[in-house]
């Protein structure tokens, strides 16, 4: 937790002066194989980069008939987790943790993600900061160390990793916001970054405006992808849409990642966005992980989702 | 059709409430706001000061209603309900906190203005 806000250590100092000296251009390759042969192929080909995980969208307490039994399928997703050939260096998890924010709901979560033995870096969704003091339970358990409603970052193999959150004070009409407090911290935040560090963002609500008649999109976010700008590589991870959607923009890729409890529809191919009932044979092929792989001698970073079963 | 559809239930429920509270003040009026596929159902209202107006949640996701200058209701799982009394008059725009794309109206008359359905 303290090594969220420590600043520029010398150790870091001497990661970025890597990066910078090797003069690497990043360039992103993303595709979302789904076969696991492709993926036990990737996470074992030798590498000298690190790859960590995103898992989103756990919503344990959700018990309707598009999946009675999201333990299970958490379950399920951390099983997979373990099963990966390389040790992911550490986890992030998009938010909408719990369905209700109930305590018994958080536990649920903490204790069947703990088995994976992997240190979790958690952004809440909406679903987190609904108890009666709107939040409290999340930050008292997931906030240590950060500021505002629970934003922060860490660095990571030099890489810089930035957790926001884009679901505290939504305005009537609006999609997700980050509001102009976390935007100046922001800002500050990456001033003195060197254009050549990667940056890595993770947000429940797409940052990126998916479908805003669902409001899968943030107000400020644009504000935000313009502190970005001069960055060589910027990799924005996003839940909430509960489905794999990836765009590349310039030095930016938007990725959102699936659910390990349920699915929702494509932008507008169902009345509303409301969980999706799928037959039972199908539900665990639209649920899943994200394992993301920087390589440093091949210049690449690779996010590669992978449904709990094929 | 919404305002047609707004209409029926506030005749409907404006004669339930008659029938069933003969001896109650007219100010005892009860509407009910469905909310399904993420949409509040009638969008706009327009009831008398004094009407108690009910939000249920038939989703299978938690929705609240929240209203800047009247009303706040805690989350709503499914099937959960939250009933708030109009006694001002004036036009109460309300939204969900979670998903603010969600959006509708209470417009509230004064009881001695036009009729609930207000002939329009």
């Amino acid at each position: 937790m303290t090594e969220r806000d420590d600043g520029m250590n010398r150790r870091k100092v001497l990661e970025c002066m890597t990066w910078a000296g090797t003069g690497v251009l990043w360039t992103i390759a993303g595709g979302v194989p789904t076969s696991l042969g492709i993926i036990d192929e990737a996470v074992a080909a030798p590498t000298k980069g690190f790859t960590f995980l995103q898992i989103s969208d756990s919503h344990m307490g959700f018990d309707k008939p598009a999946n009675p039994n999201v333990k299970g399928t958490l379950e399920e997703a951390i099983a997979r987790v373990k099963s990966l050939p390389a040790k992911p260096s550490f986890m992030v998890h998009t938010g909408d943790i719990s369905h209700l924010s109930k305590p018994m709901e958080f536990d649920d979560a903490d204790q069947i993600i703990s088995h994976a033995g992997l240190k979790v870096h958690y952004v809440p969704g909406e679903h987190d900061l609904i108890d009666e003091d709107q939040g409290k339970l999340y930050r008292d358990r997931y906030g240590r160390g950060t500021k505002g409603a629970g934003w922060y970052s860490f660095d990571d193999s030099g890489v810089h990793f930035i957790g926001l959150v884009n679901v505290v004070n939504l305005k009537a009409g609006g999609l997700g916001n980050l509001g102009n407090e976390q935007l100046e911290w922001l800002e500050d935040d990456l001033k003195s970054r060197s254009s050549s560090q990667p940056i890595v963002v993770f947000a429940h609500i797409p940052l990126w405006t998916v479908y805003p008649e669902w409001g899968w999109g943030t107000e400020d976010g644009a504000r935000a992808l313009g502190y970005l700008k001069r960055f060589g590589s910027v990799t924005v991870l996003n839940g909430h849409i509960h489905q794999v959607m990836q765009k590349v923009e310039g030095n930016v890729t938007f990725h959102t990642a699936r659910s390990t409890a349920f699915p929702q529809p494509a932008p507008g191919a169902a009345p509303s966005p409301g969980p999706m009932k799928v037959p039972d044979d199908k539900l665990r092929g639209m649920l899943g992980i994200a394992t993301v792989t920087f390589k440093q001698n091949e210049q690449r970073l690779a996010i590669i989702d992978t449904p709990i079963q094929n | 059709m919404t305002m047609i559809k707004a209409l029926t239930r506030l005749l409907v429920a404006g004669v339930a409430a008659t029938y069933l509270q003969v001896a109650a003040p007219a100010s005892a009026e009860e509407v009910a706001v469905k909310i399904g596929n993420f949409t509040f159902g009638p969008q706009e209202l327009k009831v008398k000061a004094g009407t108690t107006v009910t939000w249920t949640n038939e989703d299978d996701i938690p929705h609240t209603v929240v209203s800047p200058n009247g009303f706040r209701s805690k989350v709503m799982d499914t099937d959960g309900k939250f009933s708030f009394t109009f006694t001002t008059p004036g036009t109460y725009k309300y939204f969900c906190s979670l998903h603010p794309h969600m959006t509708g109206t209470v417009i509230v008359e004064t009881q001695t203005g036009s009729a609930t359905v207000g002939g329009q």
